[in-house]
């Protein structure tokens, strides 16, 4: 099922796989989304395999009553589509009641809803009439449709249209709104990063607010920066609003975060003095946190499987800031434009596959026995048992590793499975 | 359509998959989307499995629906086989591929492999995972296990039918019955699905008879067996003392031996331990059993018989077997909870007000919620529910077990209780923090009682709840009661700090619902009387555990009566009128 290897222009080696892949499918973005916008409720349009996959995609059954759930289609919904309507309508009305606290509803499409056509746009806009001031809202996060993390990227490519039209910053110049950071990112990270903005004097908003009624406005001819490497819906969207993106590397390591940073400042024409004195600290402390770490990465060779689409800038930073040899790099897609300085900065003939044959796969992990494998939480086990030291993926996108204060942190999520294998002696 | 925040059991493919990965040299083909992936985790995560589930996916996406998915997972067979080189196939479809119904099982016979190929049709949006479970074992059964024997078997030869992976102490269970009928001098001829091949499976009908451990996987091909082979079977689990003895005499009886041998068990403690005076604070305690309905009827009958508890409610989630469990509740003079949503559970939970919840990992939730007292005693399982160590529930040892599990959530309280006695002592102060909980807790305690009394005990109820290390749960590393002994799946939950400080904030909306449920249960629109000093003081004086119950029937006696005033004389007037 390989595609031969083509050569590429920008000097890696990029083959296409074709096969069984082994990745969440987007409703799993519901687990970390559900927490970074606080009034807002997931309701999975789907069958109990759904409910069943974010109850063990999020790992516990959670303490408190989440807000997330599962409309479970049954047998009776799918003899008719008016029913369902009727059957959703129900269930939405119930929820609400039993959900004053909510302000925002996702309605979240799944393979069942796909298969049978279920017009879930359709019912979030008579749903968001009827609710009101409740907002209806929806995407599919279908295995069908979006691999895991592009479920993010149909969720706040969906809450774009609902943006409302900014009025100019009083401290930008005439016609410039500021800038614009999409991509769902933890709290005390973006709190970092809008003080660094503050410092280079950048207005900036975030998206998605961390409510619903603190979504950014935006405006025709604002840049906007990529926070995550997955959101080419998102950017499309922000495209079609008039919005224009600023190329850059994703903010992981401190050189990410710097050319991510320096993308903003070259677009707000910071002066290069300010830049350097308001990014100094962050990098110098970035630089301390990294070297112990690239003492123990220095040389590993890393093996990635695909999942998340952060691979590549991971393959960067433990490339070029930790040292680290790279066996392979697996995603499950490669935005060849978003990822342009990603790729630029891998190693020269490093090999990347887009696509996933697991089998094919695994069989080349085994043969390449790199030193840390990070894969999929449902392979790391078997893989580990296989004697292979793995970093499961999942926890790179629940964590807060952007910045420069993260650098360490990102740092250590790779170098703790090794660490760890030196501390056991059984 | 049915909202769905918690679900007991996974879609029945996720069934098939736990027989199939029990097994060696089988392979099960899914036709599913990408996504449906993630049931590899249940394996390898959360019972720590080695190895990949022999499971192929064909992960089919929406450009394949365009083309043809037939075509893919044909191709996904045939590369299966030449891998794997599997002694049989299993194929089936999951919920989506149901709906693009392709034919999984005729598709893959047209391949014409040299191996059995069973094709299985499990409806996923009507049934669930144990049914998925069961109809796959019968399924496989049926294909494989052959023709009845022309000579008679050997009486005193066994199959043993139920455990799969990813079930709930199943491996542990195991080693007991084996030992149990290895005392009785009875052969174990083929365990299934654990640990057996397909060519196992040819070999069942070897035996003379069956016995079922997990009815909810066993019983529908034991009943095949019977029909086909002949074979008699025995469907008791051996859960608890009188449970495993009945056991003993059943297939004592089947196998025409002597039953005392196992009868005659020395290393059952958990009678005498039950008969020992320091278990004398067991008596009646209210206890609240939810579960898969052989675990929970087997539950209510060790609770009752063997330790001396009061069963105050009793249901499980499997509606299939609701039959056994009304009966079983019947013999303790209570109505069955059947019932497969959560909240529905909870709230039974809610007004059967026990001292003590023995359920699956949801009511361990929702227990922990409510400030009682918790065993986890059926599936759905977590992590923490694959203990390292030897944990049966079967058997004499599983009794030993039970009665551990069972008892010292409670025995936590019994030392609150003797704290709360001493409570004037200059150690143990009122204000002094519970031995359990960090130092933090005292001091909030400080704060709290400066809070004028009437709201003082619910205040402090949520409050430990908003500050609760576990904020929703969902970030879990301080193990905060001994009963929810929850290191929780810390391995995939650290993963939710993601959103940083705004997790801390983000409890706030949770509180709040949380907050609200007290007041709800307290039922009532009208005012509630307020309580003298003294009435209050005396209320302290009860032992922590009965003293919410206390003041919600004080409270409920003085509305009835219309006193305005709880005085120490309401307090035992209330007292008085609801002892029984």
């Amino acid at each position: 099922m390989n595609a031969p290897v083509r050569p590429e222009s920008c000097g890696i080696d990029l083959a296409r796989e074709r096969g069984q892949r082994a990745v969440f499918c987007g409703l799993t973005g519901i687990v970390w989304l559900h927490r970074k916008i606080q009034d807002a409720f997931f309701l999975v349009v789907g069958s109990r395999t759904c409910a069943h996959l974010i109850q063990s995609a999020a790992g516990v059954m959670i303490f408190a009553e989440p807000r997330f759930a599962t409309a479970i289609l049954d047998e009776r919904d799918l003899a008719g589509l008016a029913d369902a309507e009727d059957e959703l309508d129900r269930v939405v009305e119930r929820l609400v009641a039993r959900r004053p606290d909510i302000r925002l509803l996702f309605l979240v499409g799944s393979c069942p809803s796909e298969v049978i056509k279920l017009d879930l746009s359709r019912a979030s806009l008579r749903l968001s009439r009827r609710l009101a001031p409740v907002r209806v809202l929806s995407y599919s996060g279908s295995g069908i449709e979006t691999t895991f993390t592009e479920g993010e990227d149909a969720c706040l490519a969906a809450l774009v249209p609902e943006l409302a039209e900014a009025l100019p910053e009083p401290e930008a110049p005439a016609g410039e709104a500021g800038l614009l950071v999409a991509g769902a990112l933890g709290d005390v990270v973006e709190d970092q990063f809008a003080r660094l903005f503050a410092d280079l004097g950048i207005p900036v908003r975030f998206l998605p607010g961390r409510s619903a009624g603190t979504m950014p406005a935006i405006a025709p001819g604002q840049p906007f920066l990529l926070a995550q490497p997955f959101l080419a819906g998102t950017a499309r969207a922000l495209e079609a609003r008039g919005l224009h993106h600023l190329p850059a590397p994703f903010p992981l390591g401190a050189e990410g975060t710097t050319g991510w940073l320096r993308a903003a400042a070259d677009a707000f024409g910071v002066d290069p003095a300010r830049f350097e004195a308001a990014t100094a600290p962050g990098r110098r402390r970035a630089a301390t946190a990294l070297a112990p770490h690239r003492a123990r990465l220095s040389g590993k060779r890393v093996f990635f499987f695909p999942d998340s689409q952060l691979e590549v800038p991971l393959a960067r930073f433990l490339a070029a800031e930790l040292d680290a040899e790279i066996v392979e790099v697996g995603t499950p897609y490669l935005h060849r434009g978003h990822l342009a300085h990603e790729i630029a900065g891998l190693p020269p003939g490093t090999r990347v596959v887009e696509g996933q044959s697991l089998d094919d796969q695994m069989d080349r992990a085994r043969a390449a026995r790199p030193d840390l494998t990070v894969c999929g939480l449902g392979l790391a086990n078997p893989l580990e048992a296989e004697g292979l030291a793995t970093k499961w993926s999942i926890e790179l996108l629940f964590t807060p590793v952007q910045g420069y204060e993260q650098a360490g942190d990102l740092a250590e999520l790779f170098a703790r499975p090794l660490r760890r294998r030196g501390l056991l002696e059984v | 359509m049915q909202l769905t925040l918690w679900t007991y059991e996974g879609p029945p493919h996720i069934g098939a998959m736990r027989v199939a990965t029990a097994m060696r040299g089988l392979h099960y083909v899914l036709h599913a989307p990408q996504g449906d992936t993630y049931a590899d985790l249940l394996f390898t995560m959360i019972e720590r499995r080695d190895a990949r589930p022999p499971v192929t996916y064909t992960t089919f996406r929406a450009e394949d629906l365009g083309r043809d998915t037939a075509a893919l997972f044909k191709q996904s067979v045939s590369d299966a086989y030449a891998r794997f080189r599997p002694e049989a196939i299993i194929v089936g479809a999951s919920c989506t591929a149901e709906l693009i119904q392709d034919d999984p099982g005729g598709l893959a016979r047209a391949l014409g492999l040299p191996v059995p190929v069973i094709g299985l049709e499990l409806p996923a949006y009507q049934k669930k995972e144990n049914w998925g479970a069961s109809e796959t074992l019968y399924r496989l059964v049926r294909a494989l296990a052959g023709a009845r024997r022309e000579a008679p078997a050997d009486r005193r030869l066994c199959n043993i039918l139920g455990p799969t992976a990813l079930g709930f102490r199943h491996r542990d269970d195991l080693v007991e019955v084996r030992r149990l009928l290895d005392t009785l001098g009875i052969g174990v001829n083929v365990v299934a699905p654990l640990g057996a091949s397909p060519s196992d499976l040819g070999r069942l009908g070897d035996a003379a008879f069956n016995v079922v451990l997990y009815p909810e996987i066993g019983r529908a091909a034991a009943q095949y067996l019977e029909k086909a082979l002949g074979q008699p079977f025995c469907e008791i689990p051996p859960i608890g003392v009188g449970a495993t003895r009945d056991f003993i005499a059943a297939v004592a009886a089947l196998a025409d031996v002597d039953p005392a041998p196992a009868l005659d068990a020395p290393e059952s403690r958990s009678p005498w331990y039950a008969r020992s005076v320091d278990s004398t604070y067991l008596t009646d305690k209210r206890v609240f059993v939810f579960g898969d309905a052989a675990h929970a009827v087997a539950l209510a009958r060790v609770a009752a018989r063997e330790i001396g508890f009061r069963v105050v409610g009793l249901g499980t989630y499997e509606r299939g077997f609701s039959r056994e469990v009304r009966a079983a509740a019947a013999l303790h003079g209570i109505e069955a909870l059947v019932a497969d949503d959560y909240l529905d559970v909870e709230a039974a939970i809610q007004a059967a007000a026990p001292d003590l919840v023995l359920g699956t990992q949801m009511e361990r939730h929702v227990a922990k919620r409510l400030g009682i007292p918790c065993a986890v005693i059926s599936a759905p399982a977590h992590v923490q529910d694959y203990p390292a160590r030897h944990a049966p529930l079967m058997g004499f040892e599983g009794a030993n077990v039970l009665f551990d599990t069972l008892v010292h959530p409670l025995m936590m309280g019994l030392e609150e209780h003797l704290l709360g006695l001493f409570r004037e002592d200059r150690e143990f102060h009122a204000d002094a923090a519970a031995s359990h909980l960090g130092a933090g807790h005292a001091v909030r305690h400080q704060e709290e009682s400066r809070v004028p009394s009437p709201v003082r005990e619910r205040s402090a109820f949520a409050e430990s709840r908003v500050r609760d290390p576990e904020p929703s749960g969902e970030i879990s590393v301080v193990p905060r009661q001994p009963c929810a002994s929850s290191v929780e799946f810390s391995s995939l939950t650290p993963t939710l700090s993601r959103t940083g400080e705004g997790a801390r904030s983000g409890s706030a909306p949770q509180a709040e619902t949380v907050l609200a449920s007290p007041a709800e249960g307290g039922g009532s629109a009208t005012r509630v009387s307020s309580w003298a000093p003294d009435a209050e003081r005396e209320l302290k004086k009860i032992p922590f555990f009965v003293r919410g119950r206390a003041r919600t029937n004080t409270e409920t006696f003085a509305r009835e009566r219309a006193i305005p005033l709880i005085t120490v004389e309401t307090l035992y007037d209330a007292k008085a009128h609801f002892s029984r």
